[in-house]
């Protein structure tokens, strides 16, 4: 059919993700659904389980580069990361440090930690922060793609901090609390997270992209979210991942202290696009990415 | 024999009592308008014991303040009311019954107060006079149940009380006619008021007193479906419609009902419709309100024009920028209108198709289910067979060449198709032996169980497993296998007649997706026009502005 | 959960040498579909793992409709259900199998 769309991110599963975002054919998966690692704590719950408990993790290539990558099941638990969830990504991490891929790709989309296996969950999540630590001192850069609907919160939202690269869609959300988590602790007049133009507004991947968090951000497409990885692999491959040094980290400090200043009164994501340049608020919303990165460019 | 009489009858009773409760009004009325902080003693002044009163409120604009409003009154003054309502869709309107000053209620649709609605008949604190369709109801508002205080909505009136009441007319010129002509008393909440109006919908004279309201008048975006929710299934079953049913009678004239299942349809016309050549062959003439979801057949040219019942939230500057489609005032903005909409859907469209809950073994569908007093709304009246319609099409002499049994005088026929899954959420079967409308008919003491759309309308049946033509099914036992065999894994499905539905399908009365050349495989999101809210508004150009639950940027 | 296996026997067997396939995803009426070759050269056999019982006459209906219709052998299928609607079981069944038959 000739009128087929674009593959959206959004829309695909994490599998479909990982094989339109890689070089075709190349996905080498670890772990894979017919070993039948599921959840043992699901299972004791009388919950459904999955095959791949909500996360695939293998090697590939993409534009030719050695890679690993892992992508997230939003659909299935809101991709939270139980004990075999996150023993995968950890796993998948600590290859990276022993195989020295050109990158570790983790395609991101869930809500944190599960809470059906809250411990085991938590550790596995500090587990994969520390790996990605240590894969990023072994020299390999690790990327965070953030376009699904789950978004990135809780443990997940902090892994996607500590990554080197967030490419992130507009629907592509970032936090730590989510919006209902917020609503629930501090009360709607704080945040109302049935407002969605507001929880976009504070969470979505322009106004991470505007605080210079999302350091891109790409249409709903697949193929979009594959040529910005492509060119940040072509750019790691001339240009080394190099040990993070203390004037690398004084001036990261000088940088957040001047966004600090910057957005100091701002409490809506409509000042912190004010603050970045746009003029017509009500527009930013329904701008076309190309734009809002040209006039964001053009701001800074 | 012309002997004047002792007491001659007096002809104009009415008028004098409307005048005695027009007087009675003016202390609280600076000509027509009544300030927002006595509308409650108005009320009380001019509504008398036994009134019919119609409070305006369909499934989308409510006149909501005056309800509140007529909730303060004081029910010892304000009771034995007749309520005369299109939707009973606001807790308030419940809430009068409960206080006790309310005897009586005709009604069309009760939706979200279904429930609440069933209670307090079953309490026996309220009767209900009848259910009705849209048509039928605003019919006997000229007939036998003209309405004495009409309590209506409006966008804006001006100092002399014209009304403007934007694109959501809906069903005020109706309740407004039939008041103002029979010496009622029609009292208008409006959001503003303003010295010159873009046009005037209802004229002042017409108008007894106007409130402007503390809030705007609420609007359900009722007709906004998030293409987002649209199933791989759903995608099938509207591939089953455009090539099963549209592409083959070639239906130009249509209405479709509320849901999911239609909007996938209407979602298709850019794709896969398109791609079977059919582009200015089917779909180019609507009764429908302004669907979101119609936005990309509307760019794509597939449309020509639609009129609508009412309006819905955030298509306005969308629907002003296509006039050319739509029906749009002087002023720019649409005028639509439910009683006008719902004729042009009964006489004037060749299909109507809508999604249902259940149906049974004769073809009749229903949403009704045991503990909710639902209602009808339109569907009926776009769902059966128009039998005054004269005028000849071709979608509908081929139905009527099809249903002819008897006799030798050719005539057309309404097509009329249930679009449905199988088995909903939670494995609840469409199909069914009995309807659950027998057992409230029984509960609630009605005459009749509330049939949707009666079996001997319905023409086609259309599920994720095929579509049934029912006009061609010789006699009723092929005509329950037909159903059947469309009927899926539901029980009424697996009790089918297999031989006798392969016999139906060699004949083309029961049509298989493989039958109609159509590829399960080939039912994916991806054949949507608009797999979100964000690229309908991109396929408008920016125009339709959605409501804020539906957006996800 | 309610779990059970059924063994249908049938005929051709699938050719051998194709990768499992995974087709779907674990959600609210959705559920998951594992395809991977069976040394049992005339069996198709199909292990279901459902969140909602009491429906197992149903699913008997449905995938001895589509041993039926697709008559292929030495298959082994697991299912992961989270109360999917036989419509969308038949369809991820069809896409699975297609999905395992043309992959290489």
């Amino acid at each position: 059919m000739k009128n087929v769309k674009p593959a959206s991110f959004f829309e695909s599963s994490a599998r479909v993700r990982v094989a339109k975002l890689v070089d075709a054919g190349s996905f080498k998966e670890f772990c894979p659904p017919q070993l039948r690692r599921t959840s043992p704590h699901l299972a004791r719950l009388n919950a459904p389980v999955a095959f791949d408990d909500g996360v695939a993790v293998g090697s590939a290539t993409l534009a030719g580069h050695k890679i690993l990558i892992a992508a997230q099941e939003g659909k299935f638990n809101g991709g939270a990361v139980g004990e075999v969830h996150g023993a995968k990504l950890a796993g998948l991490l600590d290859r990276g440090v022993r195989e020295l891929p050109r990158a570790v790709l983790l395609l991101i989309d869930s809500g944190g930690v599960r809470l059906h296996e809250a411990n085991a969950g938590l550790i596995a999540i500090s587990e994969v922060m520390r790996a990605v630590l240590r894969c990023q001192e072994a020299g390999v850069p690790v990327l965070a793609l953030v376009g699904g609907a789950c978004g990135a919160f809780g443990g997940m939202g902090i892994v996607t901090r500590l990554c080197n690269e967030i490419i992130m869609s507009e629907e592509g959300r970032l936090g730590l609390s989510g919006p209902e988590v917020i609503e629930t602790v501090q009360g709607v007049e704080e945040f109302d997270s049935r407002d969605r133009p507001l929880v976009w507004r504070v969470t979505g991947g322009k106004v991470r992209r505007a605080l210079g968090e999302a350091t891109y951000l790409v249409d709903d497409d697949i193929c979009s979210f594959r040529s910005v990885t492509a060119e940040l692999l072509c750019r790691y491959q001339t240009k080394p991942l190099a040990p993070v040094d203390i004037d690398e980290i004084s001036a990261e400090h000088a940088r957040l202290t001047e966004r600090t200043k910057r957005f100091a009164t701002a409490r809506d994501g409509r000042e912190i696009f004010q603050a970045s340049g746009f003029v017509d608020l009500d527009e930013v919303s329904l701008l076309p990415v190309a734009k809002f990165n040209q006039q964001l460019l053009e701001s800074l | 024999m012309n002997q004047p009489s002792e007491n001659p009858i007096i002809w104009d009773t009415q008028m004098r009592n409307c005048a005695g409760r027009l007087d009675r009004g003016a202390a609280f009325a600076h000509g027509r308008e009544v300030s927002t902080d006595d509308i409650t003693k108005l009320l009380e002044a001019v509504i008398e014991p036994g009134d019919r009163v119609c409070i305006e409120g369909n499934n989308q604009k409510q006149a909501d303040f005056l309800s509140r409003s007529l909730l303060k009154t004081d029910p010892s003054r304000v009771r034995d009311l007749h309520l005369l309502q299109s939707v009973l869709a606001l807790p308030e309107h419940l809430d009068i019954i409960e206080r006790g000053q309310v005897s009586r209620i005709d009604f069309s649709f009760s939706g979200q107060q279904a429930g609440r609605l069933a209670a307090l008949v079953e309490q026996g604190r309220i009767t209900i006079g009848a259910i009705h369709t849209y048509l039928e109801l605003f019919s006997r508002y000229f007939i036998d149940l003209t309405p004495k205080v009409a309590l209506i909505a409006a966008q804006a009136a001006d100092r002399e009380g014209n009304l403007y009441t934007g694109p959501n007319t809906e069903d005020t010129p109706a309740i407004v006619e039939a008041t103002a002509f029979k010496n009622g008393i029609v009292i208008a909440q409006v959001n503003e008021v303003v010295d010159k109006l873009p046009r005037v919908d209802i004229p002042a004279d017409w108008v007894s007193y106007f409130v402007k309201a503390p809030t705007p008048h609420y609007i359900e975006p009722l007709f906004t479906r998030d293409p987002s929710h649209i199933t791989e299934i759903q995608i099938l079953m509207a591939m089953i419609a455009i090539k099963g049913l549209y592409a083959e009678y070639g239906i130009t004239r249509l209405n479709h009902g509320i849901g999911f299942d239609t909007a996938a349809i209407e979602l298709l016309l850019p794709t896969y419709a398109a791609e079977l050549g059919l582009k200015g062959k089917i779909c180019t003439h609507w009764a429908l309100n302004p669907h979101p979801t119609l936005i990309p057949a509307i760019e794509a040219g597939f449309v020509q024009s639609v009129h609508s019942f009412g309006s819905e939230v955030g298509m306005e500057r969308y629907i002003s920028a296509r006039p050319d489609i739509f029906f749009v005032g002087r002023d720019g903005t649409m005028r639509s209108n439910r009683a006008f909409s719902q004729a042009a859907g009964h006489y004037a469209c060749d299909l109507f198709i809508g999604s249902t809950l259940q149906i049974d073994m004769e073809g009749n569908s229903s949403t009704a289910t045991k503990g909710r007093i639902a209602g009808f709304g339109g569907a009926p009246n776009m769902g059966s067979d128009a039998r005054g319609r004269r005028h000849a099409s071709p979608a509908w002499l081929r139905a009527g060449r099809e249903a002819l049994r008897n006799g030798t005088m050719p005539r057309g026929r309404k097509l009329v198709a249930q679009i449905v899954e199988t088995n909903r959420e939670q494995m609840q079967p469409a199909f069914v032996e009995r309807l659950d409308a027998w057992d409230l008919a029984e509960s609630a003491g009605m005459e009749l169980p509330p049939v949707m759309i009666y079996g001997d309308d319905i023409t086609h049946i259309i599920t994720e497993e095929g579509i049934s033509n029912l006009l061609l099914c010789e006699s009723a036992e092929e005509r329950e296998q037909a159903i059947r065999g469309v009927a899926g894994y539901t029980a009424a499905g697996m009790a089918r007649d297999r031989r006798m539905v392969e016999n139906l399908r060699d004949r083309g009365i029961v049509r298989y997706p493989e039958d109609l050349g159509i590829s399960k495989r080939h039912a994916t999101r991806d054949l949507l026009a608009a797999r979100n809210i964000k690229e309908l508004v991109h396929a408008s150009g920016g125009l339709y502005t959605p409501p804020r639950q539906f957006r996800n940027w | 959960m309610e779990q059970f296996t059924l063994s249908y026997k049938t005929s051709p067997r699938l050719q051998e040498g194709h990768p499992p396939q995974l087709c779907g995803v674990v959600a609210s009426g959705n559920l998951e579909v594992l395809v991977e070759p069976l040394d049992s050269a005339d069996l198709c056999l199909i292990e279901v793992n459902t969140s909602a019982p009491g429906f197992r006459l149903i699913w008997e209906a449905v995938l001895s409709d589509f041993v039926e219709r697709n008559r292929v052998a030495g298959v082994r299928i697991s299912i992961n259900d989270a109360g999917a609607t036989p419509a969308v079981v038949g369809l991820r069944l069809d896409q699975a199998l297609d999905a395992y038959r043309s992959a290489v």
